[in-house]
């Protein structure tokens, strides 16, 4: 490990920090041009995390020491995910500490302290969000470990840099169980990060909603964080579809050539995903809560087709 | 890494895309979807047969591609979406399982006939051997699709679609059956299917519905 790998590491984390609101704000001014809406500014995001900082704390009376933890937990969790997946270099020293199925891991700790926290106060929502959230959880979990299982057995390690790094410098192959595997993680991710299929963002009518009802109780800093970190773990998300099926352009080498490369790259892999989220989320209806996990299970036969494949095929 | 040749490469995609395609026509509950699946189905055999006669070198393959094509991709689905339009058929509905059950069954009947196939890969010498466990689970989730619908269109799909994994079992396993065998079996394929739609007309006649578990019970009066 050399001062370089930490200036990437640093700079991954970074980037991830600013840019996951950004992300966002991308996604929602996408989707509002899909649906002939006048788009809301790019900036938002920051400027909704901005205010929110700047506001006052109210906190239930009952709440107890774990409603105002677990904000910090959950971004916590969220910046240790972004040092971990591999969006700008491969070789990173934060990677040693956590593969791909701690990463998972990861992601569940912060949803079982969302969903705590929204128990925690005992207004109806939150209850009916938090079990919601671990209903989705619970199924959206063993696709998206089927679909790392599927990579692992491609790069015969569960190290996602590593991965992605084999991936990126192989020559090229058709890998019909990556091609799977990134339906079912694609539908793992909408589910996850409650887009349109299973959630709506955009909604609070109480009785479809599922990410907001978590965060019904929370005000300003803690509000500020929930939300920042929502934006990072879809950001999270969106950059280990990158690792796992367009690893090309990640830094593989030690030059600050490549690294300002590597960054400019996923800046454009970005803008494109957002777009493609924007055009999921409007084509597709909200389904209602019970057929969620129809959409899982599929997600999750997908991913099993995906290393059946692999596993008879060799492809 | 192992470095499979690209034309290879792409014929496992296919047989993938059919497996996928099959998992479509299991969980799918329109039957006019059904039934543009199965001639995406019929195009992607078509597709991996004109590749594997490139890649042997056998002109007999290119022939049963032309027939696939001709049969499979146009001609059949033409008359069933024709049968749907006449019998004003369009939805299939009460399937026996509910899809997401259906779907895991699935999965564990590829799972069967990958280790069903194993033994069989391991004799055949064709480049194209791993692709027989493929065809096994097209064969048996095409089973599998006709056992969970009651209606006989559905079941009509299903056996056509059992067809095309049985002609891409014998594609992969050996380079294709005998000329005269293909022959027989597609003419078999094309007369059951005229014979089904003159039935389905029957059956429609005498219960007013496509739906076969009416013809479980042995006598009228119940």
């Amino acid at each position: 490990m050399t001062a370089f790998d930490w200036v990437a590491q640093i700079l991954g984390i970074l980037a991830a920090l600013l840019a996951a609101p950004l992300f966002l704000g991308w996604v929602n001014q996408c989707r509002a041009w899909l649906q002939n809406k006048s788009a809301p500014p790019l900036m938002l995001p920051y400027r909704g995390i901005r205010k929110l900082f700047h506001k006052d704390a109210v906190i239930a009376s009952n709440a107890s020491p774990l409603f105002r933890l677990a904000p910090y937990v959950v971004f916590g969790t969220m910046v240790t995910a972004a040092a971990i997946i591999p969006s700008i270099a491969t070789r990173l020293p934060f990677t040693r500490a956590a593969d791909a199925i701690a990463l998972v891991g990861l992601f569940a700790t912060a949803r079982v302290f969302v969903s705590l926290a929204a128990m925690d106060v005992g207004t109806a929502f939150g209850t009916l969000g938090a079990r919601r959230e671990m209903m989705i959880g619970f199924l959206a979990e063993p696709a998206l470990l089927m679909v790392i299982f599927v990579a692992s057995l491609i790069g015969a390690t569960t190290a996602l840099p590593q991965i992605s790094e084999l991936l990126a410098t192989q020559s090229l192959a058709l890998y019909p169980s990556l091609a799977f595997t990134a339906v079912a993680f694609t539908m793992v991710l909408l589910a996850e990060n409650a887009r349109i299929p299973v959630d709506n963002p955009a909604t609070h009518l109480e009785l479809t909603m599922i990410h907001e009802a978590l965060l019904l109780e929370y005000s300003a800093r803690h509000l500020a964080l929930m939300e920042w970190a929502a934006a990072l773990k879809l950001f999270n998300y969106v950059c280990i579809g990158f690792a796992l099926f367009i690893p090309w352009g990640l830094a593989t080498s030690q030059a600050p050539f490549v690294l300002t490369l590597s960054l400019l790259l996923l800046g454009a892999k970005l803008v494109l995903a957002g777009a493609g989220i924007a055009l999921i989320e409007t084509v597709s209806a909200k389904l209602r809560v019970f057929r969620a996990p129809e959409f899982l299970a599929t997600a999750f036969l997908f991913a099993v087709l995906g290393l059946l494949v692999r596993l008879l095929l060799g492809a | 890494m192992e470095a499979l040749p690209f034309d290879l490469q792409i014929l496992n995609a296919l047989a993938a895309l059919l497996l996928l395609l099959s998992f479509a026509m299991l969980s799918q509950r329109r039957i006019v979807t059904l039934v543009n699946l199965l001639a995406v189905q019929g195009a992607l055999l078509c597709i991996a047969t004109v590749l594997l006669a490139w890649r042997t070198g056998a002109n007999h393959l290119y022939f049963s591609a032309g027939l696939t094509l001709a049969l499979k991709v146009i001609f059949l689905p033409w008359l069933l979406h024709r049968l749907i339009r006449r019998l004003g058929v369009y939805w299939d509905t009460e399937p026996l399982l509910n899809t997401t059950g259906t779907m895991l069954i699935g999965v564990l009947v590829v799972v069967f006939s990958f280790g069903l196939a194993q033994p069989i890969s391991a004799l055949a010498s064709t480049a194209t051997r791993n692709a027989i466990g493929i065809a096994v689970a097209v064969v048996l989730i095409a089973f599998m699709t006709m056992i969970t619908r009651r209606k006989a269109m559905s079941q009509v799909v299903g056996f056509l679609s059992m067809e095309n994994g049985l002609f891409f079992g014998a594609m992969s396993a050996t380079y294709g059956m005998p000329m005269i065998v293909e022959l027989g079996v597609a003419l078999d394929v094309l007369v059951a299917m005229l014979v089904l739609g003159v039935f389905f007309f029957q059956i429609r006649e005498q219960f007013d519905s496509l739906d076969l578990s009416h013809l479980e019970s042995l006598k009228e009066d119940q």
